[in-house]
């Protein structure tokens, strides 16, 4: 029996012309999108009034695949992008929906001072430990030990705890899941959605083309039933509590929800006072 | 409302001519001699409902005017040498995205580090071609606080009209010279808006050019739910990465919409060209010392012309093509080792263009300028 489907429940948000997408079997972008459009579905996020922004990399192909406004920047480069976006637009939802590489290495120092900031948007970060795009090297995410293509005797780096760097950073809420926990981390999605100020969700997501295969874990749902295994969830632990490590637990769970004014909040009321 | 006389200073001249065109968002970085354009905005900008952001870096200042562009309004970043040099990533990214913006580059000596508060003129090939690929952009370049007033409300027009970064190529005397500026009222300064679509969203195509090159452009948050990338895209915005075909049309529009449109984009000042057998090349403040030289020469019988450049990038190729047989020799004048005259040798041919350069850290004195006329005018 031939099973052909025509249409995806979620096509409203997509732009379906540009299906089928590059991403490889197994990998986990296409959950990690999924439970994002699920959140924009229950919220009843109007399409008109949302902005996607994107950097470079498989994460960074997600903007052009939405059907809303949806920005495919320079690499590490989205969250400054959106920063403008959303000064100018500050009634429209804007998502910054990127990979750890482009998030964290190229565009680390813009990611610390949009939280710094506490510029109003929600950053969407899928971690697949390694840059898939290029080949599978070395991330800012890459646990020690882990081979890839770039760090072929082992990773000799500590790795950031991407959380870790959100909370310290300033974000006003930070939580981690994976592609396996996908009614949580939909939502975590809806939660950050309706953030006021910097959200941060970080996805874990395999990549067994570029990482998976020289780390033990050749299948993406090899990677699955690693996250099945090792996933502790602990809601509001501190966040640096929760490092990554090679053969470890995965610490997953909602570790920062607090409240702070926000940059557009004050820049608007500056400009009424400046003004008058 | 009536006009003002006001005593700017080139910097703030800028400032102030931006928000006269109707910019409403700046983003940048502190970087020496251009500090005081960004400190005036954020004292200013406010008043009139704009918005200033300090970014962390140049490379976000750049990348935020472009987001804030898409956004809708009119947008501006300032800097220098080595903020222009981490700018140029989100340059080519506003050229590929045919995103409108200004970028005012206050030229200090380079290369690197350089002289940080002192003149350079070293950046007039970075401004056109200093981010990777084929593309065009337009520059324009004051020579005095009068001129940062109004060729920031040109840039503005020209940003919008061709839908491209537009530089503004300054320099730290320019940029720290105070001297009267005439403002209009507000009602007799010309200013353009960018075109917006016309049809229904489904029939949009939001690369597909009008008339004039330039296609209508459809912001944030208006129905239009418009793709936007920095990779190859066909009219309909979808990225096209594998077609060379895709990538032809698509450069060679972003390149002839500058260069097929240059007659609306020169801008000149032309001295004692009548007769002239000799003709000076300048542009910003080297032009300043350029006149006083060639007016002086023209007392002592010297047969020479002044061609100030406003408008540098796209260069005025068909002019010089048309006047290379009228005049003898040329002369160019600007503060690096030899980049305008690269360009006039190219179109005038080589052999005749004669070149007075100063590295950076001073401006020519009328004298050495009045001395090189001599010097060429005399075949020595």
């Amino acid at each position: 029996m031939e099973i052909e489907a025509k249409h995806h429940p979620m096509d409203k948000y997509l732009r379906a012309d540009r299906i089928p997408h590059i991403w490889c079997p197994g990998c986990g972008l296409g959950t990690a999108l999924n439970c994002f459009l699920y959140a924009l579905e229950e919220l009843n996020i109007d399409p008109d009034n949302l902005a996607v922004v994107s950097g470079i990399g498989c994460t960074g192909r997600i903007a052009g695949y939405l059907n809303v406004d949806s920005y495919h920047t320079t690499h590490g480069r989205a969250i400054p992008f959106a920063t403008g976006l959303k000064l100018a637009k500050p009634d429209m939802k804007v998502v910054v929906f990127s990979g750890d590489g482009d998030l964290f290495a190229i565009g680390g120092n813009h990611f610390i001072h949009a939280a710094r900031r506490n510029m109003d948007m929600t950053v969407l970060c899928v971690n697949n430990y390694n840059y898939g795009m290029t080949g599978g090297q070395l991330a800012p995410t890459t646990p020690m030990e882990a081979r890839t293509t770039t760090s072929p005797y082992g990773n000799l780096e500590h790795p950031f705890n991407l959380c870790h760097v959100a909370a310290a950073s300033g974000a006003v809420y930070v939580a981690r899941w994976t592609t396996l926990h996908v009614r949580r981390l939909k939502e975590s999605i809806k939660e950050a959605l309706n953030k006021k100020g910097f959200s941060f969700v970080e996805i874990l997501s395999p990549c067994p083309t570029a990482y998976g295969r020289r780390n033990r874990s050749p299948t993406g749902l090899d990677m699955m039933k690693y996250y099945q295994e090792h996933s502790v969830i602990k809601h509001g632990i501190d966040p640096s509590e929760a490092d990554i490590e090679i053969g470890g637990d995965i610490i997953v769970g909602k570790f920062v929800d607090i409240e702070k004014p926000t940059f557009n909040e004050m820049v608007k009321e500056l400009i009424e006072k400046a003004r008058k | 409302m009536k006009m003002e006389v006001k005593f700017y200073s080139g910097n703030v001249a800028a400032a102030e001519g931006a928000i006269a065109a109707g910019c409403r968002f700046f983003a940048g970085y502190p970087i020496t001699p251009s500090s005081e354009i960004a400190e005036y905005m954020s004292r200013r900008l406010p008043q009139v409902g704009g918005i200033f952001v300090q970014m962390e870096d140049e490379l976000a200042s750049m990348a935020a005017i472009l987001g804030a562009s898409w956004g809708g309004l009119k947008t501006m970043t300032a800097t220098s040498g080595p903020g222009f040099s981490l700018m140029q990533e989100n340059i080519g990214l506003g050229a590929m995205t045919e995103t409108p913006c200004v970028v005012v580059n206050v030229q200090r000596a380079g290369p690197s580090t350089g002289m940080p508060t002192l003149v350079g003129q070293g950046d007039v090939m970075q401004s056109r071609w200093g981010s990777h690929g084929d593309y065009e952009l337009i520059a324009l370049s004051p020579s005095s606080p009068q001129e940062c007033f109004d060729l920031t409300i040109r840039a503005f027009n020209l940003a919008e009209e061709y839908r491209v970064p537009t530089m503004l190529l300054m320099d730290e005397s320019t940029a720290h010279m105070y001297e009267k500026v005439v403002v209009p009222p507000a009602d007799k300064i010309k200013v353009v808006e960018r075109k917006r679509p016309r049809v229904a969203p489904e029939k949009y195509l939001p690369f597909k050019p009008a008339r004039n090159m330039v296609p209508p452009m459809a912001c944030a948050g208006e129905g239009y739910r418009v793709h936007v990338t920095g990779l190859t895209h066909d009219e309909r915005g979808y990225p096209q990465t594998t077609d060379p075909e895709v990538q032809e049309k698509l450069v060679r529009r972003l390149c002839d919409k500058i260069r097929k449109n240059e007659r609306k984009m020169r801008d000149m000042e032309i001295l004692h060209m009548d007769d002239a057998e000799l003709a000076l090349i300048s542009f910003g403040i080297s032009a300043r010392s350029s006149k006083a030289a060639v007016n002086r020469a023209r007392k002592k019988g010297y047969k020479v012309a002044l061609i100030r450049l406003k408008t540098i990038w796209p260069f005025p190729e068909e002019y010089f093509e048309k006047i290379a047989d009228d005049i003898k020799n040329f002369l160019v004048v600007e503060i690096n080792y030899g980049q305008l005259k690269y360009e006039v040798e190219r179109n005038v041919g080589k052999g005749r263009v004669h070149h007075l350069p100063k590295f950076g850290g001073a401006v020519h004195t009328p004298e050495e300028i009045y001395a090189k006329i001599k010097e060429v005018y005399n075949g020595n």
